[in-house]
């Protein structure tokens, strides 16, 4: 197949996101993801890089409010979207519940995958609190309650490596059961 | 990543008349499976369509008692629609079943129809494989193919349909509309839409050049139970060894086939009287593994056998 000089050009654009609140502007090579905007252009490396496929969630974040991979996904297809790190969550001496949680509960350790755990959990309680169902749900037309099976299988995107699964466990069900959406709140 | 140009289509037929035009382009809706296979070289789009702010991300009720899925639809919208949890349990299943939470939020209904198979030699460059090259070989006939398909494969290529929301389609007799690079609309039945391997794995579909899915049709529920159940590797967030869906007395088979299996001979088998067992032996005589996934034929029809048992108590 030909070199087309045009096409393998870097192509470059303008990309506007709103992250945490704050609009900026970039003009980005387009190829750039969602992630490698946020750590390399925001300087907001709180959103880790894992795997880069969409297979560890270490990259999670809320994109309008609903929890992403930002590896899988271009700057550009968000071009005016809000986007929420987790800087975003919350910030020293104001912790969001789940960060207070996930301190309480001692559930990380190398703590690597945590900020995509915590949006995870974050976008895990909106979809419930919303009524969506999940593998874990026995029947689809009745409410949500987050059991233990519950949160384990909403979590399934994000991998531990250290194996702090019950600990996290423990935090976000914590916080779900203080909102009334847990089992035996 | 190679470089590509993009442009935000704003009309469906549009759209697929730029594609047309270019066969080095995609869609790119939720770019789950896409943007994957471009950081691994295995997809090297010059031209990126991005449809995913195309208005056709509703769910809407049809005149007959269906519904209709836009085909920007994401998976996780469809799956919590209360129409679709009350009325097609099966598909709500099926979507539950697959992927992750944070994928399940961007893969679309359209995406998933189109999304390519996980062979391991797929997603290998320095293997052959005739799908990535036709005419190179197939280097899962004799490598590991244990999630290969035992249904309907060829000598050129042994790959396996990841979907699980298409094998709910399938017992629900879907049809899938697209319009194409000509602007003219076009039905699909599901059970049309994906292709055997044959000589030509690469070709995937019955897909035209250009030609974009826009939506999926639900016609109104068959009678009778519904079900979707999954085996893999661990409980979730894994991809399927063997799949089956049931609705009514229609039954569909995943991760068994290039393509979301339809069991025509279980579901005559049934029709005639015969127990589930029989009916699952019926509908697998013909499949034949390659080694690593021989086990796979006995997973399935014991599978089959336990969805259809659970269908009838």
């Amino acid at each position: 197949m030909g070199q087309n000089l045009l096409t393998d050009a870097i192509q470059r654009g303008p990309v506007t996101l709103v992250v945490n609140g704050e609009a900026r502007t970039l003009d980005l090579d387009l190829r750039t993801t969602l992630l490698d905007a946020l750590r390399e252009h925001f300087a907001l490396t709180g959103t880790k890089k894992g795997c880069d496929h969409g297979q560890c969630g270490a990259c999670t974040v809320l994109v309008n409010g609903v929890r992403i991979n930002a590896c899988l996904s271009l700057a550009v297809m968000h071009d005016g979207d809000e986007v929420t790190t987790i800087e975003g969550i919350g910030r020293p001496g104001a912790l969001h519940p789940l960060q207070t949680a996930f301190l309480d509960r001692d559930a990380f350790q190398c703590g690597y995958c945590t900020p995509g755990q915590i949006c995870s959990a974050v976008g895990l309680l909106a979809e419930a609190a919303a009524g969506a169902p999940s593998q874990a749900t026995g029947d689809l037309t009745a409410p949500i309650v987050l059991d233990d099976a519950e949160i384990r299988e909403r979590m399934s995107g994000n991998l531990c490596r250290c194996s702090a699964y019950p600990q996290i466990l423990e935090a976000i069900r914590d916080v779900a059961q203080s909102s009334g959406a847990g089992a035996g709140a | 990543m190679r470089p590509f140009t993009y442009e935000r289509a704003s009309d469906p037929a549009a759209a697929a008349k730029s594609a047309a035009e270019n066969p080095d382009a995609r869609f790119l809706a939720g770019g789950t499976n896409l943007l994957d296979l471009m950081k691994l070289g295995i997809e090297r789009p010059t031209h990126l369509i991005d449809v995913g702010r195309l208005p056709l991300a509703a769910i809407e009720d049809t005149a007959d008692g269906g519904l209709r899925l836009g085909a920007m639809t994401t998976n996780s919208a469809v799956a919590a629609d209360p129409r679709v949890r009350a009325r097609y349990p099966v598909l709500a299943q099926a979507l539950l079943a697959g992927a992750s939470p944070q994928l399940r939020n961007k893969a679309t209904t359209g995406g998933n129809l189109v999304q390519r198979t996980r062979c391991l030699y797929f997603y290998d460059p320095a293997k052959p494989c005739n799908k990535r090259r036709p005419g190179a070989g197939c280097a899962a006939l004799e490598g590991l193919n244990r999630g290969s398909a035992i249904l309907g494969q060829s000598e050129h290529c042994v790959a396996a349909n990841p979907s699980d929301m298409a094998v709910a389609l399938q017992v629900l007799d879907a049809v899938v509309e697209t319009v194409g690079a000509d602007g003219q609309a076009r039905a699909i039945p599901i059970d049309d839409l994906h292709r055997l391997p044959g000589d030509t794995p690469h070709i995937e579909t019955c897909l035209r050049p250009g030609e974009l899915i826009t939506a999926v049709v639900l016609p109104p529920p068959p009678q009778g139970p519904q079900a979707y159940r999954k085996a893999r590797d661990r409980a979730s967030y894994a991809g399927g060894l063997a799949s089956v869906a049931l609705a009514g007395g229609r039954i569909a088979l995943g991760a068994v086939s290039l393509k979301p299996w339809r069991a025509r001979k279980a579901e005559a088998a049934l029709a005639g009287g015969a127990a589930p067992d029989e009916a699952a032996a019926a509908e697998l005589a013909q499949a034949r593994g390659q080694g690593g996934n021989d086990f796979k034929i006995n997973l399935t029809r014991r599978l089959m056998a336990a969805v259809i048992s659970s269908g009838k108590a």
